[in-house]
């Protein structure tokens, strides 16, 4: 059924197909489109699920952890602060296994307050041993809700996952899409069986303490799950294809990098504008494309590997920062190009944080500056007010 | 004899009164119950991998989402239509109810959720190694609030956990000390009668941070009673409906004695004696507050 949604409406509509049995949320800009249209779907009888208001993300997320571990299948959804302050949850959670599924309205972290997007919420806790897809379009935050859902409760991997969909750009953005019929989602994403559960019938204990002699195998064996999600994406892939009549891409999207001499990597609704840019570039002649990670945990490292080992000049452009090094997912590419002794150009760029506008003349400042010297942090469009020589900011008029 | 739900084998402490508290709620409970346990000396002594001491489903996650994860456990069961078959008990120590986990409990209380809450107050961080918390009593000698040559310990009374609770108006709230286990008992029974959430309040002496002697838990747990400066009580609705009434009081010496952790107080001193009046100032409100004497 073709339609013209809010993106934060998308979501609703996937979870409401998806039939969580507890929603359970704390208000967050620019989250809360999502967990209002769930709750009208409660009252209005269209969903029936328990919705449950809390006092704080740091209790959305253990609720969604303690029904998950009673066995029903459940929804949360956040960001920025939100996300930081359920981040002790997080990491819980993917140590106990549990597959919860969590939408990530990606935005700024506070100081200064802000409520724009970029992605160092998600990027801040990206070792919780949570998937992270990112999303490029609504149609693709719909489609990785119902992936989503089935890579986390395929009993061989039992992880949470989180959707990541850039704040406002996605969450308050219109976008004609595809919405899938109930039956059809029914197909693909079979009822929630829990492989364990709190139950009076057969009891467990779980979080226990786990010392030294266990505790490292229950690391590895989440690292080794993620490395086998890796292995089932493609599959994952052709069976959405198969069920819902269309392409849904879970690892990376090549756009022109087959004869490109530079590429830039990216993640999430970036990728729209390079594209487009790409596009008006090589109507001119320049050899240019865009790799898009979708899969950033797990990382898929031989993809990647695969798509970049023939470009020249390769640009990561990350919208998120590791203050005092660089964007992460430059040291990721640069760590992976590294690790196969390809000795490539990469050069980081650091665009778009809190909410800044990236531009096609952005991303041809990108392209153009792979001519220059490497170099690992480039922050892009600075505005011309701030002082190097000055560590601290003083606004000045332009 | 009643089966045991919380079985021996497990490393606390000679004469640990949580130890002791928590076999008797659990007891009381049966086996029809799920517990989610906050991270502390409980959690700890009683799970570490590959054992368990609980014989009913039983889940920790962290220090201060006791109530939380509870909440969730309790919608799920309402969502598979099982509540009204299943006990929900969350629980926690003095540090992860009243100070870290307050606020998670408050939302549980507020919403109403059908949940036994069981703070196990052994007033101290015990777990990290007795350092001082907000029920951590006054003039008490912990080692973040250690009686030195300028300190007489701990500067401030007692939380109100039990009046905190009551003040959310919700349908029970009680305390007990595991110095009278048929009153535990009891309270645990007369919470899962009642639909919604209850809170209560356990007095549960701790040898090692105490410094009492392994085989007078249960004594301590009587002489806080009989010195009046622990009041027994239950609240319904938000009302104060009963009080565990005594003939007389016992001098609150007779308390602090038996403790290392008010050793400091055992001395012929000025400043010692106004502490003592300060105590016994708390006893006289506590009389007065809960109408704890029989007339």
């Amino acid at each position: 059924m073709k339609v013209f949604m809010e993106g934060s409406h998308a979501v609703a509509e996937a979870v409401k197909r998806i039939k969580p049995g507890v929603v359970c949320a704390y208000p967050i800009t620019p989250q809360t489109h999502i967990v209002e249209r769930l709750s009208e779907m409660v009252a209005d009888g269209e969903l029936a699920a328990e919705f449950i208001n809390v006092e704080s993300e740091h209790s959305a997320a253990s609720v969604v952890l303690g029904s998950t571990a009673t066995g029903v299948r459940s929804f949360t959804a956040t960001s920025s602060q939100g996300l930081i302050l359920m981040s002790e949850v997080l990491f819980n959670i993917a140590g106990m296994r549990l597959p919860v599924v969590l939408t990530c309205v990606n935005r700024a972290l506070s100081a200064p307050i802000n409520i724009w997007n970029d992605h160092q919420d998600s990027m801040a806790i990206r070792d919780a041993g949570w998937m992270q897809f990112y999303a490029e379009n609504n149609q693709d935050v719909q489609d990785l809700h119902y992936v989503a859902y089935k890579i986390a409760e395929n009993k061989d991997v039992m992880l949470p996952c989180m959707v990541c969909m850039d704040g406002y750009i996605l969450s308050h953005g219109y976008e004609n899409l595809d919405l899938v019929e109930q039956d059809v989602v029914d197909k693909f994403l079979p009822k929630y069986d829990a492989l364990y559960k709190l139950d009076t019938e057969n009891p467990l204990t779980m979080g226990l303490l786990g010392a030294p002699d266990v505790y490292m195998e229950t690391r590895y064996a989440i690292h080794k799950t993620m490395e086998e999600v890796l292995a089932l994406l493609p599959g994952i892939e052709k069976e959405f294809e198969s069920i819902m009549g269309r392409k849904v891409p879970l690892i990376v999207e090549k756009y022109k990098t087959e004869d490109a001499d530079k590429v830039l990597v990216g993640m999430g609704s970036v990728a729209g504008t390079i594209k487009d840019t790409v596009d008006e570039l090589r109507a001119n002649g320049e050899r240019v494309g865009l790799l898009r990670i979708i899969a950033y945990r797990p990382f898929p490292k031989d993809v990647i590997y695969e798509a970049l080992k023939d470009i020249e000049k390769i640009g990561v452009v990350d919208k998120a920062i590791s203050l005092g090094s660089s964007g992460p997912l430059h040291l990721e590419i640069s760590a992976l190009l590294q690790e196969k002794k390809s000795a490539k150009s990469i050069n980081g760029f650091v665009v778009g944080l809190g909410g800044r506008d990236i531009k096609k003349e952005t991303v041809k400042e990108m392209f153009s500056l792979l001519d220059e010297e490497t170099k690992a942090v480039r922050f892009i469009d600075l505005k011309k007010w701030y002082k190097e020589e000055s560590p601290i900011m003083v606004l000045e008029e332009e | 004899m009643q089966e045991n739900l919380f079985v021996s084998g497990h490393t606390a402490c000679a004469g640990c009164g949580q130890s002791m508290a928590a076999r008797i709620v659990l007891n009381a409970a049966g086996s029809n119950t799920i517990v989610t346990n906050a991270t502390g000396c409980l959690e700890v002594f009683s799970t570490g991998f590959p054992h368990t001491s609980w014989c009913v489903p039983w889940i920790h996650s962290l220090f201060e989402n006791s109530a939380a994860v509870a909440s969730g456990v309790e919608v799920a069961l309402r969502h598979l239509g099982k509540k009204d078959k299943i006990n929900v008990i969350a629980q926690g120590g003095d540090g992860g109810t009243a100070d870290i986990g307050l606020q998670a409990l408050s939302g549980m209380l507020e919403r109403g959720q059908d949940i036994l809450y069981v703070m196990y107050d052994n007033e101290a961080y015990m777990n990290t190694g007795i350092q001082r918390s907000g029920m951590t009593p006054a003039y008490a000698s912990t080692t973040t609030t250690p009686a030195g040559k300028l300190s007489l310990g701990n500067p401030r009374p007692k939380k109100t956990m039990a009046a905190i609770c009551a003040a959310h108006n919700i349908p029970y709230v009680g305390t007990a000390s595991v110095g009278y286990i048929r009153d535990l008992e009891r309270k645990v029974k007369k919470a899962f009668s009642i639909k919604g959430p209850k809170f209560l309040h356990i007095f549960v002496p701790c040898p090692l941070g105490w410094r009492h002697g392994a085989d007078l838990t249960d004594k301590v747990g009587k002489l806080v009673v009989e010195t009046g400066l622990f009041p027994i009580v239950e609240y319904e609705n938000g009302k104060l409906v009963n009080t565990m009434k005594l003939k007389e009081l016992k001098p609150i010496e007779e308390f602090l004695k038996i403790q290392g952790r008010f050793k400091h107080l055992m001395k012929d001193a000025p400043e010692v004696k106004e502490v003592l009046e300060y105590l016994n100032g708390i006893v006289a409100d506590n009389i007065e507050k809960y109408d704890i004497l029989k007339k």
